[in-house]
């Protein structure tokens, strides 16, 4: 059994297991240390010094990396060390831009928040040089703005250990040290997936999507323009943050409304191209095992993954789903059937996605997902600019009816709302390639197997005759791991899921950022996961296949999945890309 | 075997010898400071791959120690000391001049790739000061008009 071990804290007495910190037993006794590098699970360095606490020794000490000992008497709240904090804060302002009015993390921001807190009030105590940066916003995903950064390594343990990724590392020394890319190349010039989660990690606003709200806005502005939009599932899982509504609230029919209120032309769903989506992965699946094609096959939807996959495994690219992005199928019917059937030219369509993920807006930078020198695509927003968009209008979000999509684009099933979670694409690929395989339909379609936020999911899935093994990963440093087992031949399976953020699209690098303080005691990725699941245990229909605009635009436009002209619209290829860039 | 060919096999010597060891960076890159004079980048993306870790981790070790370079120091390594006793008989204005008679900047290699200027710490000589050393010769109560004498001597 776990050896217990006794503490006080501000003079309560508690029990914590042995080896937890000071500032997790600190919880335990109601007591709220304040913290800034701190992340749970992610960054614990104690390198900002802010929970420091007093435990009589010679010197505080920083609780997120201090363990618990027998009787240790702690006071987290004395003069001294509301004071020693009070100048650490002073310290650490005197070389931050602090622009807070037109900051985008203003009212969001964890210095900010804790300045107030602990009544720091000019921030000009230790007025001097200061460090000068260059805006680096060569990515089309992401702009750092080292002018605001704090150096908590907060983004660097994100982009190391959550993804292996590692584009950005401290680098130079005492007040010179700043995160950066080797050489200080900028992050479009490396190996960088464009994932985000250094965004939805950063306490402050050093680090923020590129911000295409105000493209959106001129197109919607542009009476020349068609400008339809189409929300991606775990947007509708997220966005009722930024108005205040409880995490897990779906607000599908409010932001459906939202959108028609912006003045959109068209308000598809992604989801129904999520649904689509199905139909060619399981027949590219029942295909590959039938005639001996390359296994295991793995998915194509995120963005992040199959960068990180043309990057760092390019041997895996031949396992790669031909299939496009789900937004990026929507993007080119939009531009071909839908054009068709309103007899509007492609050229004067616009088409905006709103994603829960940054690598989206470098995805629909591809050249390959195009069609007739038009991208598929034109803008990509995220979760978070849809809300800023949302507030500019002054749309009163949660006094919104909920209203519906527009047809033809706009009908999904079940199946399609749960591609925003890890395991989603996998269970609604099951639920459709069974039907493909046996002919029959499947009675029970909840594949509990591969839901849940574990990194590695596993199951064998009996189709039929067939022993389908299948497994489920999120976030790219677990698509590493299991790749690797591939590799060596320890492990063996027919179809793989990858979701390149830890959790799935949910906790995609778009979606609303969380207080480290609200991330230490609930998990964002069950929580949003729960509302794309209630919403597809709600819908009547659960499998794309039965979708009657997916059985419609079969036939009327594509023929069958996989087809001549679903190929052309539908699938792409990829590119083996260098590690590093030269 | 080229010249550059023999000097990453060297480098891969001494990746063998350390690569077990926890912290086996720090060792691999003096070696590759030895070997190479600098650690260039593609020295540093070669270790990044050997010892199975990033780049950004090689790059960090190696900007947050001076003694590594990641260009390649001149012939002759200028040091001017800026310790305090130096410092206040005058050692800036000997470093200022050795950077205008020099066209380059303290850090800095010149473009003949002759000299690389540094300001050092204290080098233990204060009883010279204002002292400055080119690689293993020490010059004491310097004035900053005989900056290019001294520097004549080390032109071609």
């Amino acid at each position: 059994m776990e050896q217990m071990i006794p503490l006080t804290i501000d003079g309560v007495r508690v029990e914590v297991p042995q080896g937890t910190t000071v500032l997790e037993a600190s919880r335990k006794a109601g007591v709220k240390i304040p913290t800034l590098c701190y992340l749970k699970d992610i960054n614990q360095s104690g390198s900002c010094r802010m929970c420091v606490v007093d435990t009589g020794a010679r010197a505080f000490q920083a609780a997120c990396v201090l363990p618990v000992t027998k009787d240790m008497v702690v006071r987290t709240n004395t003069p001294d060390l509301r004071e020693a904090r009070r100048v650490l804060l002073e310290l650490i302002l005197s070389n931050h831009n602090k622009q807070c009015l037109s900051c985008i993390r203003s009212q969001n921001c964890e210095l900010q928040k804790l300045c107030k807190d602990l009544g720091v009030e000019d921030g000009n105590d230790f007025a001097g040089v200061m460090n000068q940066y260059e805006i680096d916003d060569f990515s089309p995903s992401i702009v750092r703005d080292n002018s605001k950064c704090i150096v908590c390594r907060r983004c660097v343990a994100a982009c190391d250990k959550v993804q292996e990724v590692g584009v950005i590392g401290a680098t130079g020394r005492g007040f010179k040290t700043s995160i950066a890319s080797p050489w200080n190349l900028h992050l479009s010039e490396m190996a960088c997936i464009n994932c985000g989660q250094c965004i939805t990690v950063c306490p402050v606003g050093a680090l923020h999507e590129k911000d295409d709200t105000s493209l959106v806005w001129q197109y919607l502005a542009d009476p020349t323009k068609h400008v339809v939009v189409q929300p991606a599932p775990a947007v509708r899982a997220a966005l009722g943050e930024e108005f205040g509504l409880p995490m897990g609230t779906s607000v599908t029919g409010k932001m459906a409304a939202a959108l028609r209120r912006m003045g959109f032309d068209r308000v598809f769903d992604t989801d129904f191209a999520a649904d689509l989506t199905i139909m060619e992965e399981a027949t590219e699946l029942v295909d590959r095992v039938t005639n001996g094609g390359v296994l295991p096959m793995i998915t194509s939807c995120s963005p992040g993954w199959i960068k990180f996959c043309e990057h760092y495994y390019p041997e895996f690219i031949p396992n790669l789903s031909s299939c496009k992005s789900p937004h990026e199928m929507e993007g080119a019917l939009v531009k071909s059937y839908y054009a068709e059937k309103m007899g509007l030219d492609p050229k004067d369509i616009v088409v905006v996605s709103v994603m829960p993920c940054t690598a989206k807006k470098y995805e629909a930078q591809r050249p390959e997902l195009s069609n007739g020198g038009l991208p598929d695509v034109d803008v990509v927003i995220t979760t978070r600019e849809l809300a800023r968009m949302i507030k500019e209008a002054g749309i009163e979000f949660t006094m919104l009816p909920d209203e519906g999509f527009d047809d033809l684009l706009g009908e999904s099933t079940g199946a399609g709302v749960i591609f925003g979670a890890t395991g989603g694409v996998m269970e609604a690929a099951l639920r459709t390639a069974y039907t493909f395989i046996t002919g029959n339909e499947l009675e029970d379609v909840n594949f509990t197997a591969v839901r849940g936020v574990e990194g590695i999911k596993e199951a064998t899935v009996k189709v039929g005759d067939l022993d389908v093994s299948v497994a489920v990963v999120s976030s790219t440093s677990m698509a590493a791991k299991l790749l690797d087992a591939v590799k060596a031949g320890e492990k063996n399976y027919t179809f793989i899921e990858v979701m390149g953020c830890p959790g799935g699209c949910v906790n995609g690098g778009g979606q609303p950022i969380v207080d480290a303080s609200v991330r230490a005691k609930v998990d964002i990725r069950t929580e949003r996961a729960k509302a794309l699941y209630n919403e597809d245990q709600a819908k009547t229909l659960r499998k794309s296949h039965l979708n009657p605009e997916i059985k419609k635009i079969y036939d009327e436009f594509l023929g069958r999945p996989n087809s001549h002209k679903a190929h052309k619209l539908l699938h792409t290829k990829y590119t083996v890309r260098p590690k590093y860039e030269k | 075997m080229s010249e550059q060919k023999a000097k990453f096999a060297e480098l891969q010597t001494a990746i063998d010898k350390h690569k077990e060891e926890k912290g086996a960076l720090m060792p691999v890159l003096q070696a590759a400071q030895g070997i190479f004079g600098c650690v260039p980048m593609d020295v540093q993306e070669y270790i990044a791959e050997a010892l199975d870790t990033t780049l950004s981790e090689v790059y960090g070790v190696a900007t947050f120690y001076s003694q590594f370079s990641l260009q390649p120091k001149g012939k002759y390594v200028i040091g001017v000391c800026m310790g305090t006793a130096c410092y206040v008989r005058g050692a800036q204005k000997v470093l200022d001049r050795v950077e205008k008679e020099l066209n380059a900047e303290t850090g800095a290699t010149t473009k003949d790739g002759q000299f690389t200027i540094q300001s050092t710490r204290c080098l233990g000589a204060c009883g010279l000061a204002p002292v400055m050393m080119i690689n293993d010769e020490v010059f004491g109560r310097l004035t900053e008009d005989e900056i290019p004498g001294i520097l004549d001597k080390y032109k071609i």
